[in-house]
């Protein structure tokens, strides 16, 4: 269909990509392939690497080593600039332009944009066209923001963490924004730190923890690895045996407690009770986003071992 | 989703872009109160004060024409300081430019927009001050002084917008407003813009011969023949020279930003 799509099946891709700040690791050796149509979730605690990543694919930082490429093309090329539009982290757009300001002077960098309306009624702004983008709510400016990602009519949308700083109505507001988006047959790449957001749009997710790729797969796959309960204990059974029983994801020793995590804790806790009577020190805890990543970090680190 | 060869713009595209770039940034800064106030507002209040009502009790018009030079500077020297300096501080600052590098903009529209912005608010300052001069203060000089004076003033919106951009490339955010008031106020005094510069002590004359807004302000005297004299080509020289440095330190600037951009954002 495109030039470059012939070569790869990857619309954008960064190839055993390393980046370094000064001595700061940010991508070690990072392979990751954006498919056409897709949207791809890009997920990690912050500081993983993951906006680095769309700053390479997005050309605003230079490849010091590995490739990056977009439609064949360099990420930073005319040619790819005209089919891509992002949404970044950034603090803040002009203050004293209204909406529709904004989104005429975008809509007038790109070849075919999108009608102004149009764009309005997508991002969900019309009633505020006229207002100042300073004086808009959090989650009215990210939609101006989204709206203006998608002015030139992209394939290709990044979207790096779109709903931070959002409450629960804007996040789910611009959730369905972005599901709509799909239907166009557009290509997205989504980063965010944030599970649950990730289940809700992506197609495949992609995990990434200092700088490198530690997980890959659906989120339905992804969930089954984080969504459990952290039981930790003291007991002499082993953590094999406890790795074995069902539902438990991992299991392992950690000083003198037994960790395991699990998706079924009650399941756990009864079969570890029953079998050890002098088992102390017992907690379950929530395995929240923050020990997923963990407990997918110690299978990274082990594997390196 | 339709082809698209169209990713070489075309002229008629291009010009869109600049000419919305520059009038979305005009906009923009005129919708500030803490930019258009103290750009705007200080020369004419100064001009009113110093040349209408102060030259009203004067014996000759001399005064209320030599400010009129003086603050012209002063009224250009403002918007591309401000406008240009801090506002491209800001918008580094914030992000938006960083946004706009991953569209199709061209980056001269961008430069463009801060450079037309500064020349329409600067020009906006000068018409104003002309106005006053010739129907508040009783300014009378030649017709061709009047333009020759508007278009020496106007120039000055290259150095001094070099020199803007030279301070946004350097210095981050808020404090480039700091900045901005450090080289903006003190270089104003020094260079003769305030009260004349024959009436400086002689180290203070030395320091006005290494300021561009000194250099701005003899070629504008030169007009209505108040300078101090000394060599036209020199003074384009001083100009053209520091120009081009100022250029060239906003240029390591910008370098020296890519590499460290990231590492401030995350």
């Amino acid at each position: 269909m495109q030039a470059g799509t012939a070569h790869s099946p990857a619309l954008a891709s960064l190839s055993r990509v390393t980046h370094r700040y000064g001595t700061v690791l940010a991508l070690d050796d990072l392979d990751l392939a954006v498919r056409r149509g897709e949207v791809l979730g890009v997920l990690g605690p912050n500081g993983a690497g993951k906006t680095t990543a769309i700053s390479l694919l997005l050309g605003s930082l230079q490849v010091q080593e590995g490739a990056a490429s977009v439609f064949g093309f360099a990420p930073g090329a005319p040619e790819v600039r005209v089919r891509r539009g992002a949404m970044l982290q950034i603090s803040g757009i002009s203050a004293n332009l209204t909406v529709r300001e904004h989104i005429e002077l975008f809509r007038a960098y790109y070849p075919a944009p999108i009608p102004a309306a149009r764009l309005l009624a997508m991002a969900g702004l019309e009633d505020l066209a006229r207002r100042r983008y300073g004086k808009l709510s959090g989650g009215q400016k990210q939609r101006v923001m989204f709206a203006l990602a998608l002015a030139g009519d992209p394939e290709l949308l990044f979207l790096d963490e779109p709903t931070t700083g959002l409450d629960i109505d804007a996040r789910h507001r611009l959730w369905s924004e972005i599901r709509a988006l799909r239907e166009s047959g557009r290509t997205t790449v989504l980063t965010t730190h944030n599970l649950d957001e990730a289940d809700a749009l992506a197609d495949r997710v992609v995990v990434i923890h200092n700088g490198r790729r530690i997980a890959e797969g659906t989120p339905a796959e992804i969930k089954s690895r984080t969504a459990g309960r952290l039981v930790r204990c003291v007991t002499r059974i082993a953590p094999d045996e406890v790795a074995s029983l069902p539902g438990v994801v991992e299991a392992r020793a950690r000083g003198q407690h037994l960790e395991a995590l699990t998706t079924q804790p009650e399941a756990l806790v009864r079969v570890l009770l029953a079998r050890d009577e002098a088992l102390a020190d017992l907690t379950v805890v929530a395995a929240g986003l923050e020990e997923a990543f963990l407990a997918l970090t110690r299978d990274g680190e082990e594997d390196a071992a | 989703m339709q082809a698209r060869d169209t990713h070489r713009m075309t002229p008629a595209r291009r010009f869109r872009i600049y000419l919305l770039e520059a009038r979305f940034q005009f906009v923009e800064v005129l919708r500030e109160p803490m930019f258009a106030i103290p750009t705007l507002a200080f020369p004419l209040i100064f001009y009113l004060f110093f040349g209408v009502i102060m030259g009203a009790r004067g014996v000759s018009l001399a005064v209320p024409t030599y400010v009129l030079a003086t603050y012209g500077v002063f009224g250009v020297l403002g918007p591309a300081l401000f406008g240009f300096g801090a506002g491209l501080a800001n918008e580094r600052d914030t992000g938006v430019l960083l946004l706009k590098q991953t569209t199709p903009m061209p980056a001269g529209a961008y430069l463009f927009a801060k450079v037309m912005a500064a020349l329409i608010f600067g020009a906006v300052v000068v018409a104003a001050l002309f106005l006053m001069a010739a129907h508040a203060a009783g300014v009378a000089l030649y017709r061709w002084q009047w333009f020759a004076l508007a278009a020496v003033l106007l120039a000055g919106v290259i150095p001094f917008c070099a020199l803007g951009l030279a301070i946004g490339a350097w210095a981050r955010g808020r404090s480039a407003v700091a900045v901005v008031n450090l080289v903006f106020l003190p270089m104003a005094m020094l260079s003769g813009l305030w009260l004349p510069i024959y009436m400086f002590p002689d180290v203070m004359q030395d320091i006005a011969l290494a300021l561009p807004a000194y250099h701005h302000a003899q070629l504008a005297l030169r007009v209505i023949a108040m300078d101090a004299g000394q060599p036209v080509p020199m003074h384009l020289a001083v100009l053209a020279g520091e120009t081009l440095v100022f250029l060239a330190v906003a240029a390591l600037g910008f370098r020296r930003a890519d590499s460290f951009s990231m590492r401030r954002s995350r």
